[in-house]
């Protein structure tokens, strides 16, 4: 969101703003997100990043992923650039994986059940 | 806007949230591949993965509502949840973490409601995950600018002389909502005080239930 005023207030910091009606809608969380989330206390109980550094790749992600990506889909690619950089695991690792784990199943359930 | 499954879309605009038996997406993916990395690498074990959703899974606004009716019921401790709600809960056997928790309490004269302008901090540690709507655009944007009308949106409708107070959260402090004790409850025992606090009333968009 473009602020005359103050062209440094970036898109997070959304307080103030004119918008819509609060969203009355719900969901479960299913477990790919409960994983999500369970990786970033994980990841920042390790030492590998802290609180900061996940909203530090999330507010740089920009106002189109906010739109765009959900919550988790978000998180779970601020964790990986958080792991990336802390040296979790290198960028190759992460292609040889996802790679390999595309080719598990169609569906989520298939793909996390054949590890 | 009425819900249209058929292109995914949710009344928000945003979509559906998939689940376990839709198509794998690119960032599920990630998920497995991360997860599976940092298992292998010996910096996490299926088995704490596990454990931390269990743990996450078992903190609900009934913990929260514990704490206010402790609070309502015993002087003492609402003294000391007033001055430090972290200790005070962390005394009642919560694990809150290292954040720094603050109580803010809601009177005839003043209501407190809480939002994270900035993202999505809440008192994860005590209440559980946050509602989608706390993640909101809407939410995030409108709670300092017209806390009444979102209020309204909530069904709370407050007198004009009730002052409003919203507290903005950050990643190291979150606040909790002591919702004012309805009338009528003054011979109820704590278990049964508890069942007047919802969620939302920890949160100040609602108000804690009649008896």
């Amino acid at each position: 969101m473009s602020d005359t005023f103050n062209p440094a207030r970036r898109w997070h910091d959304m307080g103030g703003d004119l918008a819509g009606p609060i969203p009355t809608d719900q969901h479960d969380f299913s477990l790919w997100e409960k994983r999500v989330d369970a990786l970033m206390i994980i990841g920042a109980a390790k030492g590998f990043f802290t609180v900061d550094g996940l909203r530090r790749v999330l507010e740089d992600m920009g106002e189109d992923a906010f739109e765009n990506m959900t919550y988790y889909e978000r998180w779970i690619a601020s964790i990986n650039q958080n792991l990336i950089e802390g040296g979790a695991y290198t960028t190759a690792e992460l292609a040889e994986k996802m790679a390999e784990v595309a080719k598990r199943g169609a569906t989520y359930g298939d793909a996390a059940s054949a590890s | 806007m009425p819900h249209d499954h058929h292109n995914h879309l949710s009344p928000s605009g945003h979509p559906y949230r998939a689940d376990n038996d839709t198509d794998l997406s690119y960032w599920q993916t990630m998920e497995i591949a991360v997860r599976e990395l940092l298992i292998e690498k010996g910096i996490t074990t299926a088995q704490d993965v596990a454990n931390q959703i269990e743990t996450m899974d078992s903190r609900t606004p009934a913990n929260g509502a514990q704490v206010v009716a402790h609070a309502w019921s015993d002087p003492v401790f609402h003294a000391e949840l007033m001055r430090d709600a972290s200790a005070a809960t962390r005394e009642m056997g919560f694990d809150i973490g290292p954040l720094r928790l603050i109580a803010v309490e809601n009177t005839p004269q003043v209501h407190n409601m809480i939002v994270c302008t900035l993202c999505s901090c809440y008192p994860r540690n005590l209440l559980g995950l946050p509602p989608d709507w706390y993640k909101s655009r809407a939410y995030r944007s409108r709670t300092v600018r017209e806390p009444r009308t979102v209020l309204s949106e909530f069904g709370v409708t407050l007198p004009d002389a009730t002052t409003v107070r919203v507290h903005d959260s950050t990643a190291d402090m979150r606040y909790i909502v002591i919702p004012n004790r309805p009338e009528g409850t003054d011979n109820m025992s704590q278990s049964d005080l508890a069942k007047l606090v919802t969620r939302d009333s920890m949160i100040g968009t609602g108000l804690a239930k009649r008896p």
